[in-house]
């Protein structure tokens, strides 16, 4: 093939490979594939370096893009990497999960004229790059202890970053987890075919590298609660107990057999391995015909789960039309290319059953968009006489998910919301509460794996001022 | 690792497992389940407290052998080790002094019954006992249940011990005799349902425990979800305990049916195995 002569400018994006869509919707490979260092080297030579970096403003952990990129141009892997571990200690989840056209890469200098860098693409590949070259211990220069002690309660994108930057800042950190497993929703929200248990595990390793120390099968607020903690030497708390409480439908039928909140669905599949089964023990419903009700990542991960689990038909069944879906267009795209199939403006109205108290179909309205509402989206309406019926036999509900009541419950003196979430300040996630801090999904409702790692690191910036008396 | 510090036959599938968990046995209170994960491919399940020590730094569980989590469990010996023990959950029984108590302890249920009467004889109930087997060989810790009872009752479906029928029968004669505060009872769902059925006629508050399919035990799947008076709860962080009377039991059987043919198949799979290696 005839090389092009080198532009100034290129215009285009090198595009990362994909697993075929056919292929991929049977196995629970990742989908997406990774830049060769070929195409690592060729999409950062496209940066222009601009002086202006609006990227690093964009990403709300601030990495130093340019710089990161310039390493990777310079074919510098080993800088890179450093560049990218001093600000975000997850960068191989990141790379993979962050909604980076809506943060870096939506006010790239490029993106005004052509298609922006693909920061997140090469964000993966220099932390794949690492783990491939396993460095992580020798990028890690620890201070020296300042004998502070503090306890991060949840082990989830918030808590992670958080324990990592207090303890990067020489201070000795416990991190307490109620599951079995560290890594809260990465471990069991996101999939393995987006996000693969071997790199949160490799990231997880990375925290404790840095002497964070990892205590699981602790149910904080049962266990011990954050007045026992703060009485019992630890100098703050950090509160990253995420959004883990799934919401359901209220409707008739909720509570027949093969209706699963998206929460127990993925946490079978993902956490438990229920795909393995009966290799692993947990067991998971397959269905013939599925329906996901949403319209979120989370409604997209359920429906391409159950679509590899062997499920016939797999529908995503939301209210809205697909302008106001809030999945990532990326995701939405896969699960389309994978044959999901999306029922729009559609609302469940009630699950029927069968004589043995299985779900057996369910009932619809179709909706119309009619005024914007409080969210600026507009609010869909049932169409009148508009009900259908559609036979299913596995219902998901993802509709959304609220911030556990474990630790609000049993701790006096936090202000908690209606909506259950933690009030902190949004700068400092600082709590009413003396000597507790809070972030991420518990303070904003379920959010992003990128904002609440933001939270958590603005966390670890304010408690590290209070311990040193700053 | 949780180490398992000492272990008995209770019955031919019922087994008594003293656990080493600092923190659980400081904490523990009655009416309070674990979650436990046997092994690194293994399920999380749900197991009511039989006891604990907090001196000792224990917990007791007492598990009867039904599906492929709980025969691996019977198999492990003192000095073996639990890959996961999560605890304490779900909300401690109300322990005030009511006057007199019925406790009822079904099968297994004689395990998680017994703190209870324990909690509650201690805070200055008359406790009355009734325990049911369905025979002889099934039944234990009498001589426990009669140390924390003003009266023991135990029954045997087939009479090949003490008295003949359910426990349902003595539960109507006592309710019958003497002003009864409150029954609790703990077993079969289909026992606490037909105890709640009893007690009913006689207005007798009356808690059962329900020990639902369960996978995280602290309120984040949702799984466990049966319905109390019409309203959904989670049995893991709204319970375990919940009134008899208010919960709709049909719900509660269909839900504990969901995974039968997969327990059957992981069973199945399981016992081949442990064929081959001996």
């Amino acid at each position: 093939m005839e090389e092009k002569p080198k532009s100034k400018l290129n215009l285009n994006r090198v595009e990362m490979p994909r697993q075929n869509p056919q292929v991929r919707a049977h196995n629970y490979n990742e989908v997406a594939l990774g830049y060769t260092g070929e195409m690592a080297m060729q999409e950062a030579t496209r940066c222009i370096q601009c002086p202006k970096r609006p990227c690093v403003a964009g990403c709300p952990v601030n990495v130093d893009i340019p710089e990161f990129i310039k390493a990777v141009r310079e074919d510098n892997m080993e800088e890179a990497v450093k560049i990218l571990k001093s600000k975000n200690a997850l960068p191989g989840i990141c790379g993979r999960v962050c909604p980076q056209e809506t943060q870096c890469e939506q006010v790239c200098s490029l993106g005004k004229k052509g298609a922006p860098i693909a920061i997140g693409r090469l964000e993966r590949y220099v932390a794949d790059w690492d783990l491939g070259h396993k460095k992580q211990a020798a990028s890690t220069e620890l201070p020296k202890s300042t004998g502070k002690k503090i306890a991060v309660i949840g082990s989830g994108p918030a808590g992670l970053t958080c324990a990592a930057d207090l303890a990067r800042l020489g201070h000795k950190v416990t991190v307490f987890e109620a599951l079995h497993t560290a890594g809260g929703v990465l471990m069991y929200g996101i999939p393995e075919f987006r996000l693969p248990k071997k790199i949160v595990q490799s990231e997880v390793d990375y925290v404790k590298s840095l002497g964070v120390d990892v205590q699981l099968d602790s149910v904080m607020g049962k266990l011990a609660t954050v007045d026992d903690l703060l009485g019992s030497g630890y100098d703050a708390i950090f509160l990253g107990t995420g959004a883990g409480l799934p919401m359901f439908l209220d409707i008739p039928g909720e509570n027949l057999n093969g209706v699963y909140s998206a929460n127990e669905f993925l946490t079978r599949v993902n956490l438990m391995k229920a795909y393995l089964f009966p290799e692993y023990d947990t067991p998971i419903k397959i269905g013939k015909k599925v329906a996901v009700i949403g319209g979120g990542n989370v409604a997209m991960d359920s429906a391409r789960c159950a679509l590899r689990l062997g499920a016939d038909q797999v529908y995503i069944v939301y209210r809205r039309s697909h302008a106001e879906m809030p999945a990532r267009h990326e995701e939405a795209e896969n699960a389309e290319e994978e044959g999901i199939i999306f029922k729009f403006l559609t609302n469940p109205k009630q699950i029927i059953g069968d004589d043995k108290g299985w779900v057996k179909a369910m009932e619809c309205n179709e909706m119309e968009l009619g005024e914007p509402d409080a969210s600026g989206r507009r609010r869909p309406v049932v169409k009148a006489g508009s009900e259908f019926t559609m036979d299913v036999d596995i219902v998901v509900v993802a509709l959304g998910t609220t911030p556990n009541p474990l630790i609000p419950s049993t701790t006096k003196g936090l202000d908690v919301t209606k909506r259950g979430t933690v009030v902190a300040d949004e700068q400092s996630g600082k709590t009413v509460k003396d000597r507790v801090w809070a972030g991420g999904d518990v303070v904003t409702g379920a959010a992003t794996v990128i904002s609440a790692m933001g939270a958590g690191k603005r966390a670890a910036v304010a408690i590290h001022a209070y311990l040193m008396g700053s | 690792m949780f180490k398992i510090v000492a272990k008995e036959k209770l019955t031919p599938l019922i087994h008594y497992l003293r656990v080493k968990a600092p923190a659980i046995s400081q904490k523990a209170k009655a009416g309070q389940f674990v979650i436990i994960r046997v092994d690194e491919v293994g399920e999380r399940i749900p197991l009511t407290l039989a006891d604990w020590d907090a001196k000792e730094e224990t917990i007791t569980l007492v598990a009867m052998e039904v599906g492929t989590s709980s025969k691996k469990l019977g198999l492990l010996k003192a000095g073996d080790s639990i890959a996961n023990l999560v605890g304490p959950l779900g909300l401690p029984s109300d322990i005030e002094r009511f006057g007199t108590v019925v406790c009822v302890g079904g099968g297994v249920g004689i395990a998680p019954i017994y703190p209870v009467a324990r909690a509650l004889k201690h805070e200055g109930n008359k406790i009355i006992s009734i325990i049911g087997a369905r025979n002889k060989d099934l039944l234990f810790w009498e001589d426990r249940m009669k140390s924390v009872s003003d009266e023991l009752i135990v029954t045997t479906d087939d009479g090949s011990y003490a008295r003949k029928g359910l426990v349902t029968e003595p539960l109507k004669e006592v309710l019958q005799r003497e002003k009864i505060d409150r029954v609790i009872a703990i077993g079969p769902a289909i026992m606490m349902k037909f105890c709640s059925l009893t007690t009913k006629p006689f207005n007798v508050p009356t808690i059962v425990s329900l020990n639902s399919i369960m996978v995280d035990g602290t309120g984040m799947c949702g799984c466990c979800r049966i319905s109390v008076g019409g309203v959904t709860k989670f049995a893991c962080v709204d319970g375990p305990d919940f009134d008899g009377h208010q919960v709709d039991w049909n719900i509660v059987f269909d839900r504990q049916k969901v995974y039968l043919e997969e327990e059957k198949q992981s069973l199945e799979r399981w016992e081949a195995c442990q064929c081959g290696k001996s």
